[in-house]
């Protein structure tokens, strides 16, 4: 009589398997594309080696550049940096999820993009402020903090890879706050390095 | 009246598309129709009626409201649909840990005999 319950063809380990599955699809964003995040690293290496040349390097002619103009670049370039990352992510996770034959916009990832969104715009804000106020020295350390707070959070929505990203980010953050000299270089290796790692992770563990 | 409670939960989880749904709604508050079909791959008709078999066994229950202006359909399990999800769940786990212990059992038949 009991196995009435059960569907016709499947094995109770089958079943469960299919029921999980199912779970997880329907609450995590799963075409995140790990080659997006391997891309946003090198562009964040760019965008590091160039302020670092700005810095630096004695060859550049930044000497003559007022302050205020070194800050307009910086700020060009990372929003630069920004746009490219996103607007690269948006565009492979849309392609990796149509050959899947999964829909870009599900509860999942209108899910995983508001819990993203709070961290991340009040980092915005917080580092605007920071500029505001010329604390110039605590940026790097606040932008990898606000965003390893997002990524931790809302890894619980996609790809489970991004907690451990999130963590090195806020790990990072901390870094740069108590040695603000090393500031660029742990932003370099949390937006650059260590997406290239994790982005590759993810790559070959969800897309080959 | 507990076999007619078998028979209805026989008749709600016996179908692949009937058994999604409910494991979609078991771990999402609610789920709209559109979002429902786009992740099963069903037409509207097939997905529509097999919602209806899940609502009449009153496993789920219905909401309609309106997004902006377009109306949005969404489902959501009731407490019997959770209990009745649940406990086929651990029947589930129940028969595999059976078979497991079965075939444990019969393999030490077998050692005992050399």
């Amino acid at each position: 009589m009991y196995f009435k319950v059960l569907l016709k063809m499947k094995k109770p380990e089958d079943e469960l398997a299919a029921i999980k599955s199912m779970m997880e699809r329907s609450t995590r964003f799963l075409s995140l594309s790990g080659l997006s995040g391997i891309l946003a690293g090198i562009y964040a290496l760019g965008a590091s080696g160039m302020a670092w040349y700005w810095f630096y390097s004695p060859n550049s002619n930044t000497e003559l550049l007022s302050f205020r103009e070194i800050l307009n670049r910086l700020l060009l370039l990372g929003m630069v940096t920004l746009i490219a990352a996103v607007s690269t992510a948006y565009l492979l996770s849309k392609k990796k999820g149509t050959a899947a034959t999964q829909p870009f916009w599900s509860p999942a990832s209108k899910r995983f993009l508001q819990s993203l969104f709070l961290p991340v715009a009040l980092g915005g804000f917080f580092c605007f402020a920071l500029l505001h106020e010329s604390a110039f020295e605590l940026i790097p350390s606040a932008m990898l903090l606000f965003y390893g707070i997002g990524l931790v959070q809302s890894a619980q929505f996609t790809l489970g890879e991004i907690k451990n990203l999130g963590f090195t980010q806020l790990l990072l953050g901390l870094i740069a706050a108590f040695f603000p000299d090393f500031g660029l270089l742990c932003w370099a290796l949390g937006f650059g390095v260590f997406h290239l790692v994790y982005g590759s992770l993810m790559y070959y563990r969800h897309e080959r | 009246m507990s076999v007619d409670s078998r028979e209805g939960y026989d008749k709600a989880f016996d179908h692949v598309v009937r058994l999604r749904i409910m494991s979609i709604l078991m771990v999402n508050e609610s789920y709209d129709f559109t979002s429902l079909k786009l992740l099963l791959q069903v037409t509207d008709g097939n997905l529509a009626s097999h919602l209806r078999h899940l609502e009449q066994a009153k496993f789920v229950k219905v909401e309609k409201s309106f997004s902006g202006r377009k109306p949005l359909t969404s489902y959501r399990l009731t407490q019997e649909g959770r209990k009745a999800f649940q406990a086929h769940l651990d029947f589930l786990e129940k028969l595999i840990l059976q078979n497991k212990s079965f075939k444990s059992s019969t393999t030490n038949k077998q050692a005992e005999k050399y």
